[in-house]
């Protein structure tokens, strides 16, 4: 394993390889490895020894840190200011069944981001500006430290959920938000998929501002905050800011779904638990290797997709986002073409294999396949930036 | 008068061929859809940014992605410049031709294809202006967020390519945040749909990369964009304040308190003086600098927040706080500020600046910005989106002396540096067009722009979409 302490460091490695265009496993914490299709290089590369928050103010609500450093780190320095990181990265060990440290570098590039996206936006949303090492050992820097910035091509984007294919990050500057003072949870019981899909879609045309929006089919209910949640499905929205609003809001919300089945209210705690088990995919963190996927889709289709896929293969499957992503965990087989072709045939999305044993990942690509044309131009995009393929070579392909 | 800023040579190869070229374009679009007379050019000449213009080949309206695309193939075919345009409202000469390009305009593709509330979002053809997609959705309770002040007339396409933003991106985020697809044409007519009704495109992020690229990677023809859920209510507050020092460190300690208010705009004493004479917003006439900020929620929670910014304003020395008490009121507020660029045209000539700056430094850079135009002996009015550092120089001049304009200029160009200088960068919305090309490397470097141009020729080879703009004409790759 190649370690580099510096930025400069890591270049001349990486220039290195690159004139032997020897191929090269890039790394943080190694806590999603596993993940992605089968990479082969001669070594791995890794951030964990490039640490360190360079720049944080909590006025600008700006902090700048090097790749390596360790997420935990980054939260600590956080919460000490009543801030975090909006889009809720989630820790995915515990479904991935691995061990390490998450790092910073690696959070952005994958673009990991929990319950609140679909309100607060992606992790890739938050990043402001990044340095990394392209494949060529040129050391490149984009964006900025500013939350407006359309300064020329926003490579920025493009390094965000690359899984290291693009380029080795050493630093990213990303924008940080207060962390709500409060929090509160609705939950309506016992909706079949459908109407909890109309009752969130409901929930969201409302001026609330609901920031979570999920639906627990009956089969999770129960393994979520150790059963607490009443009797039957779960559907569940979040409601997060001050005190005084949350209440207001909560009665709100809660008069405006009146009806539509048994309604209860969560507290503070039982709500940070709730949300941080949803995120974390906390049920289909079984110790197994069945397979699981995620998926994203219009929230409106998601749930005949799961329909479709409940009466031809055995699944069990939650909802996050509105309805609009779905895990899913495959009772035997993977089911990745009827899966595909489903996602497909309702009008688009996207299908990632989180987890699968070794030999089904051998056959089934991770990542949804992209329209001839746009893997044509994704392919080009990534010679600019890794002319001789040496960054995780295979890995999205 | 003297330009300042090149452009590219015109490609002999096509002037030449200029009567051919309009017989083929003729097949691709329908009738009355190839404008090619002199004076019907003269409009597409330039945009926002007036002091340059250039007469375009001609000028192509298609109606549908399919008449774009077979523009586009042809184009690439014969190696002819296309510049694409939407209402033609760039401030920085983004949409500004040159002689050899062909203007391909969006601005009659203005259909509003879906409305899909169960996914709030909308999809749009690229020429629909930024608040037809809020009126359409407004009397069910929603709008679309990003709100750049040229709204009534520009187009999402040009949005799109500018990633713009406005007051209220505080909150809501900038154009980026807001989209979630496109229909897109490339360089050689290929069709391509990036994102879709879902969050997070598959493969890498080209709809990211697309956003804020400025007509360089292909012409966006559709875009599927978020809808949000209007508010309960808003209320905007004008804070008066002694210094520009005072109101920048109360901007800060309000976000430092973790309060996010939906807008914080600034206005300093010469701007003030302006829109009041223009609007009679019943601005306060006898302090330095304005906040006006805006909050959102339900009476309550404004109520509790407010509470909370005035006490800080109170710490920052604040000498008038004015609630509005009626929506009259509130929008009387609202059009002080929004009418100051019209505003400031009234009076003199004026370039617009568009920097950014970490917040911290905004009572600095202002300090210094006041020095700059001392210096060339102009005057600045500043109006600025201080929520998010993006600030804005009026710099006054006259047109008709070319001395001044040329001051105007370079202390424009002092302005970007300094902000650059104090940790910003070179455009917080209107982008780099031409205008702000050539200080490309005062913030990057030329590996860093090598690995920007590198990326724009896996879309277009041969440089073909808007050539001059955004890059150095001298060390492209
Ligand atoms: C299948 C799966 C799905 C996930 N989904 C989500 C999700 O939806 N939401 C969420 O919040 N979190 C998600 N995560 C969690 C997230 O991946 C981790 O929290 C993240 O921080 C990984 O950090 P790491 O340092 O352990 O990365 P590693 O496991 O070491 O690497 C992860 C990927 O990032 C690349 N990488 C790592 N460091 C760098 C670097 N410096 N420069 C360039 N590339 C680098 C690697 O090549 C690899 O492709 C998911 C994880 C997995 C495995
Ligand atoms: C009074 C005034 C106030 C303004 N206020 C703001 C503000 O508050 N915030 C802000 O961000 N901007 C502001 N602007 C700048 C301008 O309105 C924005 O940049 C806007 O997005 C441009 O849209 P447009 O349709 O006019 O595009 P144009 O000016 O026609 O084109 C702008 C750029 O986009 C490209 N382009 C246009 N359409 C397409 C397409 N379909 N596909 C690919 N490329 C395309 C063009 O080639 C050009 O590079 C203001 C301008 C004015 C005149």
């Amino acid at each position: 394993m190649l370690t580099p302490s510096t930025e400069t460091e890591a270049a001349e490695l990486i220039r290195d390889h690159a004139t032997r265009k020897t191929p090269l496993q890039i790394r943080g914490g190694g806590t999603r490895s596993g993940f992605g299709n089968a990479v082969s290089a001669d070594a791995v590369l890794s951030s964990t020894a490039i640490t360190g928050i360079i720049e944080y103010n909590p006025a600008e609500m700006v902090m700048t840190a090097r790749a390596g450093t360790p997420v935990a780190e980054i939260e600590a320095a956080l919460a000490e200011n009543g801030q975090g990181m909006a889009f809720e990265p989630m820790d995915h060990r515990g479904a991935m069944g691995t061990s390490g440290t998450p790092t910073i570098g690696g959070l952005f590039a994958v673009n990991s981001s929990g319950p609140r996206r679909f309100t607060a936006g992606a992790a890739r949303d938050h990043l402001l500006g990044v340095r990394f090492v392209n494949g060529a050992g040129d050391v490149v820097k984009a964006g900025g430290k500013v939350m407006k910035n359309v300064t020329g091509l926003d490579l920025v984007k493009l390094l965000a959920g690359s899984y290291g294919t693009m380029g080795f990050l050493t630093q990213v500057t990303f924008k940080v938000l207060p962390v709500p003072k409060t929090a509160a949870t609705i939950v309506i019981s016992g909706l079949e998929d459908e109407n909890a899909m109309k009752a969130l879609a409901a929930a969201l045309s409302l001026s609330v501002e609901v920031s979570g929006a999920a639906h627990l089919p009956e089969s999770v209910r129960g393994r979520f905050i150790g059963g607490k949640l009443p009797e039957g499905a779960a559907t569940v929205m979040r409601l997060e800011g001050l005190e005084a609003s949350v209440a207001v809001r909560a009665e709100k919300l809660m008069s405006a779904m009146a009806g539509l089945g048994p309604i209860n209210r969560l507290d503070a705690d039982d709500t940070k638990a709730l949300w941080t088990e949803i995120r974390d995919v906390t049920p289909y963190g079984d110790g197994t290797a069945r397979p699981l996927w995620r998926v994203s889709m219009p929230p409106s289709e998601a749930w005949k997709l799961v329909a479709g896929l409940r009466l031809r293969a055995g699944i069990d499957a939650y909802y996050d986002w509105q309805g609009g992503l779905v895990w899913m965990r495959m009772e035997a087989d993977h089911e990745a073409d009827v899966l595909r072709h489903g996602i497909r045939s309702l009008g688009g999305g996207h299908a990632t294999l989180v987890r699968a044993a070794p030999e089904i990942r051998a056959k089934v690509p991770t990542f949804e396949p992209l329209s001839p044309a746009v893997a044509l131009l994704s392919g080009r995009v990534r010679a600019k930036l890794d002319p001789h393929g040496i960054f995780n070579p295979g890995l999205m392909a | 008068m003297t330009e300042a800023i090149a452009f590219l040579p015109p490609r002999q190869a096509v002037l030449s061929r200029r009567a051919e070229i309009l017989d083929d374009l003729k097949e691709l679009v329908p009738a009355g859809r190839l404008v090619e007379e002199r004076n019907a050019l003269v409009p597409f000449e330039t945009d926002g940014f007036i002091a340059y213009r250039r007469r375009p080949l001609a000028v192509v309206l298609p109606e549908t992605t399919a008449q774009v695309a077979a523009v586009m193939k042809y184009c690439h075919r014969y190696g002819i410049p296309v510049v694409p345009r939407g209402a033609g409202t760039s401030l920085s000469g983004g949409a500004i031709p040159q002689e050899d390009a062909v203007v391909l305009g969006l601005s009659a593709m203005t259909r509003i294809i879906e409305v899909d509330y169960a996914n709030r979002c909308a999809t749009v053809q690229a020429g629909v202006t930024n608040l037809a997609i809020s009126d359409a959705v407004g009397a069910d309770g929603y709008f679309y967020a990003p709100d750049p002040s040229s709204q009534l007339a520009c187009t999402i396409g040009g949005n799109i390519a500018m990633n713009s933003g406005g007051a209220h991106c505080l909150k809501y985020g900038v154009t980026t945040n807001n989209l979630l697809g496109v229909k897109m044409v490339l360089v050689d007519g290929t069709v391509v749909d990036l994102g879709g009704k879902h969050l997070d495109a598959e493969g890498y992020d080209l709809l990211g990369l697309v956003c804020g690229s400025e007509g360089q990677l292909g012409i966006v023809t559709e875009a599927t964009v978020r809808l949000l859920a209007k508010p309960e209510g808003a209320r905007p507050v004008l804070f008066g304040f002694d210094s520009a020092e005072d109101a920048g460190s109360c901007v800060a300690d309000v976000i430092g308190a973790g309060i996010i208010p939906v807008a914080i705009e600034f206005m300093d004493k010469p701007a003030i003086e302006i829109c009041e004479a223009f609007a009679k917003a019943g601005y306060p006439l006898d302090v330095e600098a304005l906040l006006i900020v805006e909050v959102e929620g339900s009476e309550a929670e404004m109520d509790a927040m407010l509470a909370a910014i005035v006490e800080i304003a109170k710490r920052h020395g604040v000498k008038i706080v004015r609630e509005s008490q009626s929506a009259n009121e509130a929008a009387l507020i609202w059009k002080g500020r929004k009418s100051a660029f019209g505003a400031t045209g009234r009076i003199a000539d004026y370039i617009c600046m568009d920097g950014t700056v970490p917040l911290s430094q905004l009572a600095y850079v202002l300090r210094k910005t006041s020095e700059i135009i001392d210096r060339y002996g102009l005057r600045v009015a500043n109006v600025f989106h201080a929520g998010d550092g993006n600030m804005h120089p009026l710099i006054l001049y006259n047109i008709n002396d070319p001395e001044d304009a040329a001051k105007a200029e370079a202390a424009g160009m002092e302005i970007l540096k300094l902000c650059v200088d104090a940790g910003g960068c070179l455009t917080g919305e209107h982008g780099v067009g031409i205008e702000k090309r050539d200080l490309m490397l005062h913030q990057f470097t030329q590996v860093d722009l090598d690995q920007q141009m590198a990326v724009r020729s896996a879309f277009d080879a041969d440089w073909i979409l808007n050539p001059s703009k955004v890059f150095p004409l001298e060390g492209r790759g």
